[in-house]
């Protein structure tokens, strides 16, 4: 039996069942971590012996019936972005290259309370500035459908790690896009929860306002599953909600009778390759089979969602990333004379050109004299994007959108030309600055062998509709392993 | 000096709030401790902290504001001041610009000049720095974030005031306000109370103000008086030699008399403030407000018009005993114990000032109980002890908060009220001194003086001065 692949759920309840030790599962996905890891890279650390150590405590709780939740004895991989006590925590910068946190994330903690096991830390656009993973220190990450594609990002490690079958679940986290678009690229499923439903307790912040952690994972039962174990409210974290339920895994059912499903006219444009397209029309035509009543409308607004985001993540990245400085921790160059120059040296050497060009961006739009124009212009802007999608919100259940204008693209190509990057991200991106939740599932294959996502996008609170809604579209197809995996790739042979 | 100028000068106060924790995490905000030790994750700036409001804070903050008249901003915010300094773990102050919590306030004060309103453009809250502590042996610096998180509120006059007797005068009120609430110790020279004085000049009438120049380090109100005579003749130096005024930060040097220039307005730092995105906006419920305004305490102006009405004490010893919360605390407690007001006024007023003075200490640093002196009030009452006695008694309390029924039993100081034995001592006294007798019966009365005086020496100022005079005038009578 080759238990990397079974689903995180699949997985739980062989162990539960006792017919798989916890150190069987984790011994299982490090021998595919070394199986893989140099094609793919999808981690900058990995910790065999602590999750070894971790995975027998995890077997007593479960035989002393503490723990008997479905994520108990899985493996995890959590993104790099997310402080882990005693593990190295990188977010993919050269600045950060020897902090070890003296705390854990509240969402890592919560998964740890459900009794999941870590295993390392996964790759990143540094500090989640990126659509690629290719601005990591630590190395390009590469994508298992095809090695010379980029996997998206920035939580591509994440994604690629759970697509490899490195591991049966990842955490991965979304400013902009950064869980959903390399869901899509990869062909995993992952979900974006609403602003304020995961702690960020611990998640190193890239834009505050805009960031949230969500799981990565094989399919839409697992995603709930997790979200489910991850989502608290959390006094530590004032942006954090109390909501009314943290049940998530009541939404799977297979019916999406009634349900009003729209899609934005506006997403269909000249940009979106048309074999993505294809495919998301074929799903909508999957949905309306079932039940649903699918119409297109028009969203508003959708070319500015960009330029507002950059504005207002960046300004915030500016401010967030000024404590890395060399003085507390972290990395600090080796010469320097005085103050000013150990900053100026630190910073420059310390952190890469994408994440220099938004701190450098930010700066100006919140320096005086531009604070209006751009700063106070996007917020404003940010508040209407969010009515434009309360009056959909109005009329529909969920939209259906793409998750990207195109599969994954090859390494190499999109860094040269950053606002094209940045444009990739048009589909993503207004979710986060509406606060809303979405959701990728894989819906298809290119001509090219890369797989396709869509998005299900949901209004504040609703993940219970966008979890319906992919649950249902799930059912009408096979989960697709990427071909590194099918290629001899298993581990039982 | 040919032509009148006048000074303008409006101050920014930082004060310290009295929280046990800081302002943004549950760590302790007790001065002193070990370097680093009073920190955590996010009084220090580590990764993927976050700052979670302290509720006191805002009351805290409210209070003020609601005692200095102003209008409190029932939805206001945070924002991020951006700069860089290794005092500052975030390199960003959590601060507010935008909507800070008070606005648009302001107090009387009364000078020599006579009465006179100082508006307060508005109190925000934030967070204090580290501190950087400069190793010249090892040549380098060290950071301790103990401070980092403690909160602050500053409170930012309108340029209302024209002298140094005005700035004080509005310092003191502010002082005293800020103390009665139990919001802040205030104490300048600990640093829990730091003004920044911002001061121009112009010709007497001119209806535009000068440049202005903010003066930092400022330590004492004598220090501020200083600065401000200092600052106001550089700048008219300045503009009669018909130079110019630079806007710019100063820094006070108290020891040479002299400011120095920090920065100027050509190299200010652009602070970038934006709300800050990791706290939600404040939002001050009108329960919440009411609240706060019926919980606050009696403020000085209305304890001197309730002590003029309630207790028969003259105007002064009222200014006196409301110039300090401990003071008028101390005071109130006691005649709640023994119901003495005039008396417990005396002990105040002229034992405890005497003391106070010979120790060079501030009323806040009394340290007695009112219930120490309401004893002794009571054995005096009671004739236990005579006056001369009670003020030595009273030294003790001063100093060692001792228990003056105790204290007397331990030294035998308790008055002897056995007629029989003080009348044989005066009968051996009087034997002893026929001639002072004998002035006495020929009226010279200053006889009677010198032999209650060696009674009282025999009996080792134990007697009841009234009994003695009483038994010696019979004694004589006979």
């Amino acid at each position: 039996m080759d238990l990397m692949k079974l689903t995180a759920v699949e997985l739980g309840k062989k162990i539960k069942a006792k017919e798989v030790t916890v150190k069987e599962a984790v011994e299982a996905a490090f021998a595919r971590i070394e199986k893989m890891e140099g094609k793919i890279n999808s981690f900058v650390t990995t910790d065999k012996e602590a999750a070894l150590r971790r995975a027998g405590e995890v077997q007593k709780l479960i035989d002393d019936g503490t723990l008997t939740g479905p994520l108990a004895g899985v493996p995890v991989a959590v993104k790099d972005n997310m402080c882990t006590s005693g593990m190295l925590t990188t977010c993919s910068s050269k600045i950060l290259e020897n902090f070890v946190p003296t705390y854990t994330a509240e969402a890592v903690l919560n998964l740890e309370r459900a009794g999941a096991v870590v295993l390392g830390k996964t790759n990143m656009d540094e500090f989640a500035m990126g659509s690629t993973t290719e601005t990591s220190a630590y190395g390009v990450t590469r994508n298992p459908w095809n090695t010379e594609h980029v996997p998206g990002g920035s939580s591509g490690g994440s994604c690629t790690a759970v697509a490899a079958e490195e591991c049966s679940f990842a955490l991965g986290s979304d400013t902009g896009g950064s869980i959903r678009q390399p869901s899509s690229f990869c062909g995993v499923t992952g979900i974006k929860p609403t602003y304020g439903t995961v702690s960020r307790y611990g998640l190193i912040a890239y834009g505050s306002s805009l960031d949230q952690i969500g799981p990565i994972a094989k399919d839409v039962t697992d995603c709930a599953a997790i979200l489910e174990a991850i989502a608290s409210y959390d006094p530590k974290d004032s942006t954090s909600v109390k909501r009314d339920s943290y049940d998530f895994t009541s939404a799977l059912t297979d019916d999406v009778k009634g349900m009003r499903i729209g899609i934005p006219k506006d997403y269909f444009t000249d940009g979106l390759d048309s074999e993505v397209k294809d495919a998301i029309m074929k799903a909508a035509e999957e949905l309306k089979k079932k039940g649903a009543i699918v119409e297109e409308f028009d969203l508003s607004l959708v070319e500015y969602a960009i330029p507002a985001y950059y504005i207002i993540a960046s300004a915030e990245a500016s401010s967030n990333l000024a404590r890395f400085d060399g003085v507390k921790y972290g990395y600090r160059t080796s010469e320097y004379e005085g103050l000013h120059n150990m900053y100026k040296r630190t910073r420059s050497e310390g952190f890469g050109a994408e994440v220099k060009r938004r701190i450098m961006l930010g700066s100006f739009v919140l320096s005086s004299g531009y604070y209006d124009a751009y700063y106070i212009k996007a917020l404003k802007t940010k508040a209407l994007i969010k009515q434009a999608f309360d009056k959909a919100f109005e009329r529909f259940d969920v939209i259906l959108a793409p998750a990207a204008p195109t599969t994954a693209p090859k390494l190499g190509e999109s860094l040269s030309d950053p606002i094209k990057m940045y444009l990739g991200d048009i589909y993503t991106i207004s979710v986060n600055l509406a606060g809303l939740p979405g959701i990728t599932v894989p819906c298809g294959v290119d001509s090219k062998g890369l797989p396709i996502g869509m998005q299900l996008l949901g209004d504040c609170f609703q993940e219970k509709k966008i979890i319906r809604a992919a649950y249902s579209f799930e059912q009408t197809r096979s989960y697709v392993r990427c071909p590194i995996c099918e290629e001899g790739g298993s581990l039982d042979e | 000096m040919s032509k009148q100028y006048e000074t303008v000068i409006g101050l920014e106060v930082h004060v310290e709030l009295a929280t046990k924790t800081k302002i943004f995490c549950g760590c302790s905000t007790e001065f002193g401790g070990a370097p680093n030790t009073h920190t955590c994750p996010v009084c220090t700036g580590m990764p993927g902290s976050l700052p979670v409001l302290n509720k006191q804070v805002v009351e805290y903050a409210m209070a003020v504001g609601l005692a200095t008249n102003c209008k409190i901003n029932q939805y206001c915010k945070f924002d991020r001041k951006n700069y860089f300094y290794p005092d500052n773990p975030q390199n960003y102050q959590i601060s507010q610009l935008y909507l800070p919590i008070c606005h648009d306030g302001g107090i009387e004060i009364e000078t020599s000049a006579g009465k006179k309103v100082i508006g307060i453009h508005e109190i925000h809250m934030e967070e204090d720095a580290g501190k950087l502590v400069h190793d010249e042996w090892e040549d380098c610096s060290l950071v301790d974030f103990n401070r980092s998180g403690v909160p602050l509120i500053e409170i930012v006059s309108e340029p209302d005031m024209r002298s140094a007797d005005e700035v004080i005068a509005y310092l003191d009120k502010l002082r005293l306000i800020i103390q009665y609430l139990g919001a802040s110790d205030c104490k300048l020279q600990e640093g829990s109370m730091r003004a920044d004085v911002n001061l121009s000049v112009r010709e007497a009438g001119a209806s535009e103000f000068g440049t202005r120049t903010e003066m930092k380090n400022l330590n004492s109100f004598k220090a501020i008086a200083r600065a401000i005579e200092g600052e106001r003749a550089r700048q008219i130096e300045l503009i009669e030699e018909g130079k110019k005024v630079i806007q710019e930060t100063r820094r006070w040097d108290d020891n040479k008399e002299y400011s120095y220039a920090m920065r100027s307005k050509e190299d200010a730092q652009d602070y970038r403030y934006f709300p800050e995105p990791d706290l939600v906006p404040i939002v001050i419920s009108d329960e919440w407000l009411e609240r706060v305004k019926a919980n606050q305490p009696e403020l000085r102006d209305e304890k001197k018009l309730r002590y003029k009405k309630e207790y028969d004490i003259p105007e002064y010893d009222i200014n006196i005993l409301t110039s300090s919360k401990k003071l008028a605390d101390i005071f109130e407690n006691t005649i709640a114990l023994c119901n003495k007001p005039k008396e417990v006024s005396n002990w105040l007023m002229v034992e405890t000032m005497r003391l106070l003075k010979e120790e060079e200490k501030e009323p806040d640093d009394i340290c007695f109980s009112p219930v120490n002196l309401a004893k002794l009030i009571g054995l005096i009452d009671e004739g236990a002890i005579n006056r001369t006695v009670a003020k030595e008694v009273f030294e003790v309390i001063f100093r060692e908060d001792a228990d003056p029924e105790k204290y007397i039993e331990e030294k035998g100081l308790k008055t002897v009220n056995d007629e029989g034995a003080l009348r044989s001592t005066i009968e051996e006294i009087v034997e002893a001194n026929p001639q002072s007798v004998e002035d006495y019966h020929a009226g010279k009365t200053k006889a009677m003086g010198f032999l209650v005086g060696q009674t009282m020496k025999a009996m080792k100022g134990k007697a009841d001065p009234g009994m003695v005079n009483k038994i010696l005038l019979e004694i004589l009578a006979e």
